[in-house]
């Protein structure tokens, strides 16, 4: 796959060590870390949040916060010339040259009030002394080689008409400009839906073999991996603690931490059980649609973007229903119009045959215990000025529950959920994004529900992180009988947790049945080009790793 | 928590000094009746006398008043009505600013236009208006102050509102069944509180200003010594006698300034601490 070992490295990271500022939790983001990169060959550098990949990327480039980070010592050997010991401005004319980078955020990364082509074009301004015409012929090549439809219509469009894909495309045509030997990757796909990473990652590819480019590709997802690398480098803490060929670390890892990464991702478990718990439907949905106006044109008409467009769904006790589909298929808003946060705009909502929609605000309070949610973004959906027991306990205080039974049955749902009771009294911000979301389960079992609405509950968490919420979830399910509508855009997830999965495109559910055989037989061809976007399909994980447990640190 | 916001609070070294300041006046307005027995309209010395007189240490005005002893009643007014009209303007903006931000929509515009309505007049001019209107007292300066401070920080509470009520927790309050009076006091706003405790310090210095500039015009109450009325009534004098309008205009000066800093300290102490706050 390499063929490159011969060749002189391109890149080469000799005992790296990044200093963090005095008081942070470990005194080096990365300590001695020593790697080679050769010319044509993509090096996936893999690891959780904090693991300090991404400030090995922002070391090459100079791009280390100063004064928080610093190199304390090593060496990055750029063709053989140190990079470290350079003056400024010679790291700045290197940069540009030999060294492109993309970054994570494409909404943020690009000036809103530049057009994309002068965005393009200041690159090569600043680098090199073509004359304008010379630019101008360049800049339009590059949009159309990163696959840009009407290269002359995106030169002269500002940033907001593109899509998050369309933009990434747009840094990569920027960070390719000058047909750099190395280009950094800093987990260019995360923000994108998989359909789009799909295509990101093909292009990505495509032009490394064209250029015979060095990649350097940080990601947190083994699928990518699978997908793009030639090499992996498997992080932990600021250390290396493998690195070699793709085929070796993917099928035959040997530190016991990669081999854990391994087997939390989710997707290779065992089959489930068919899901028989016929009888009567909890939730019946039936022609839900649900619009929001777009900024009208002037004397013109309202145009409204529709967002839920005749949803039919029914949910059993007991089952899990997975609604999947890419981001803007409609999936949030349904979720949110089923616990009540959103009022459709016609439609039936029978919950065990009572329809929520007709109710008033208070004939529908005592319906809100039944139906509760499980939120996204751990950061976000605990208070940080409560501590953690009143944060649990106020749903069923303000459902009469006298306040300190509300607290003792509090510290018995943090246990449940894996916590210790003591963490009742402390605030949000004393606790991983794993441990917040645990909270939030607790607080949503508190008012004792028969319908969970989990909305992507684990698609901000650490791979491993995510696998012991997402059976911790399944456990609990289990155990207290409830109902699930889960939310995600990871098919492998929906296969893991779901029993029946509702395949969501523009509004729209084009396919619903068996979890099993939606996502192992699709009929439609939208479930079907979904399935194969997923990052690394053709990587069949170990066996002997399947079964192995996970569970390490919460 | 609150001995680290008392830490960052104190490398702030202009809040700390602001702090002393604000904390001596406050003395001086407390004991004035003990500093100064006598009324400060009383005359205690000739008219005329310059600072540092046995009689009259920072001088006498035109009839002979002690200025020390004005400067000591007139911190009772100041701060009195700086702090009950902030108190006011606080409790209206933030109300106002609460209620539109959480519900949006039709009462969000109203309420918005509302205070548009208020914010388009020259605020001292309706000062002067609603001063003039209700005859010059304690009560109705108190008023006139309070009703053109509200409305900034009516916006700005709508505005942390807004942007706090889309946040995950509200959304988890309100399908946990809670009211939305309990959401508005317990969930959002003392997420808001930070802003408010900021702009309050600063508008505490702002009611006082406006007092003064009431008082010089002489629309202050007229049975009140304030820092104000002293230097609007020495200001004839103003070549012959400097100290008359000279000290009162330092007492302003200084009690302004010493509120400026403690806000801009605790906007200081409150941010980085959140920032912190989110990141770990």
């Amino acid at each position: 796959m390499t063929g490159a070992t011969a060749m002189e490295p391109l890149l080469e990271v000799r005992r790296l060590t990044v200093a963090l500022p005095e008081g942070s939790d470990r005194p080096f983001a990365v300590e001695r870390i020593s790697f080679a990169i050769t010319a044509n060959e993509i090096l996936c550098v893999v690891g959780e949040s904090g693991s300090g990949k991404s400030v090995i990327g922002h070391a090459i480039m100079g791009l280390l916060p100063k004064p928080d980070l610093r190199i304390a010592a090593g060496a990055i050997l750029l063709r053989q010339q140190n990079v470290v010991a350079m003056s400024e401005a010679k790291q700045r004319a290197l940069r540009g040259h030999r060294v492109g980078m993309i970054f994570q955020e494409p909404m943020t990364a690009l000036n809103p009030l530049m057009r994309i082509g002068a965005q393009i074009e200041e690159v090569l301004e600043i680098h090199t002394d073509m004359d304008r015409a010379q630019r101008r012929k360049l800049v339009l090549e590059m949009i159309r080689s990163v696959g840009l439809p009407n290269p002359e219509e995106i030169r002269r469009s500002y940033p907001f008409r593109l899509s998050g894909g369309q933009r990434q495309r747009v840094m990569i045509a920027m960070a390719l400009a000058l047909k750099p030997d190395l280009l950094i990757a800093d987990e260019p796909t995360t923000a994108l839906d998989v359909m789009t990473q799909k295509q990101i990652l093909d292009l990505i590819k495509t032009i490394q073999r064209e250029r015979h480019m060095a990649v350097m590709f940080i990601t947190h997802d083994f699928g990518v991996v699978a997908e793009i690398a030639d090499r992996v480098a498997v992080m932990r803490e600021g250390h290396i603690v493998e690195i070699g060929g793709a085929d070796d670390i993917l099928n035959q890892p040997q530190h016991p931490y990669t081999r854990q990464l391994i087997a939390s991702l989710p997707g290779h478990g065992a089959p489930r059980p068919p899901f028989l718990g016929q009888g009567e439907p909890l939730l019946v949905a039936e022609n839900i649609r649900k619009s929001f106006p777009l900024a009208s044109r002037f004397m013109g008409k309202v145009r409204r973007l529709v967002v839920a467009d005749d949803i039919n769904l029914t949910i059993h006790p007991g089952e899990t229903v997975g609604l999947v589909g890419s981001s803007g298929s409609g999936k949030s808003t349904l979720a949110r119009t089923v616990v009540g946060l959103l009022k459709p705009d016609g439609g039936r909502l029978l919950f065990k045959g009572t329809d929520l929609l007709r109710l008033n605000r208070r004939a529908f309070k005592p319906f809100r215990r039944d139906v509760q949610m499980v939120f996204q973004d751990p950061y976000a959906s605990l208070n940080p000025r409560h501590r953690v027991g009143d944060i649990i306990a106020q749903g069923p205080i303000a459902f009469g529950e006298n306040p300190a039974t509300a607290l003792a049955h509090a510290k018995e749902l943090l246990e449940l959920v894996g916590l210790p009771a003591v963490a009742a009294s402390r605030y949000p911000h004393e606790f991983s994004g794993g441990q917040r979301q645990r909270i939030s389960i607790a607080r949503a079992l508190a008012v004792k529900p028969a319908l969970l609405i989990a909305d992507e509950p684990v698609s901000a968490l650490d791979a491993s992180v995510q696998s012991q919420v997402l059976r911790l979830l399944d456990d609990i399910r289990h155990r207290l009988n409830l109902a699930m509508l889960f939310i995600t855009h990871d098919l492998r997830i929906a296969a893991e947790i779901c029993d029946t999965v509702g395949v969501m495109q523009h509004g729209r559910i084009v396919e619903y049945g068996p979890a099993d055989k939606v996502l192992s037989q699709p009929s439609e061809p939208y479930t079907r080009s979904l399935l194969e976007a997923l990052p690394g399909r053709n990587w069949r994980i170990p066996r002997e790793f399947a079964t192995a447990d996970a569970a390490v640190n919460p | 928590m609150p001995t680290d916001f008392i830490r960052a609070f104190q490398r702030n070294r202009g809040a700390v000094f602001g702090v002393v300041v604000l904390g001596l006046m406050l003395l001086l307005a407390i004991f004035a009746d003990l500093l100064f027995p006598t009324s400060p309209w009383d005359m205690t010395a000739a008219p005329f006398t310059p600072p540092f007189d046995a009689s009259a240490w920072l001088g006498t005005d035109t009839l002979g008043r002690d200025i020390a002893s004005g400067i000591a009643h007139g911190a009772r007014v100041s701060l009195l009505v700086g702090v009950v009209a902030t108190a006011v303007a606080v409790t209206v903006g933030v109300l106002l600013g609460a209620i539109a931000g959480y519900h949006g929509g039709r009462i969000d515009s109203a309420i918005v236009h509302f205070t548009e309505l208020f914010q388009t007049i020259p605020n001292f001019v309706l000062v002067v208006v609603t001063v003039a209107i209700f005859t010059p007292s304690l009560f109705s300066i108190v008023g006139a102050i309070a009703l053109v401070s509200w409305p900034p920080l009516a916006r700005l509470v709508r505005g942390e509102f807004l942007s706090l009520r889309e946040r995950e927790f509200v959304q988890a309050a309100i399908t946990s069944g809670q009211s939305t009076t309990t959401i508005i006091l317990r969930q959002i706003l003392p997420n808001s509180l930070s802003p408010i405790i900021v702009s309050a310090s600063l508008m505490v210095a702002t009611s006082i200003l406006l007092e003064s500039s009431l008082s010089f015009l002489g629309l202050g109450d007229p049975n009140a010594m304030t820092w104000g009325f002293m230097i609007g009534s020495a200001r004839t004098v103003l070549r012959q006698a400097w100290w008359m309008s000279f000290f009162p205009g330092v007492a302003i000066l200084l009690t302004v300034l010493a509120l400026n800093l403690i806000g801009e300290g605790l906007n200081d102490a409150f941010n980085p601490r959140l920032r912190r706050g989110r990141r770990t």
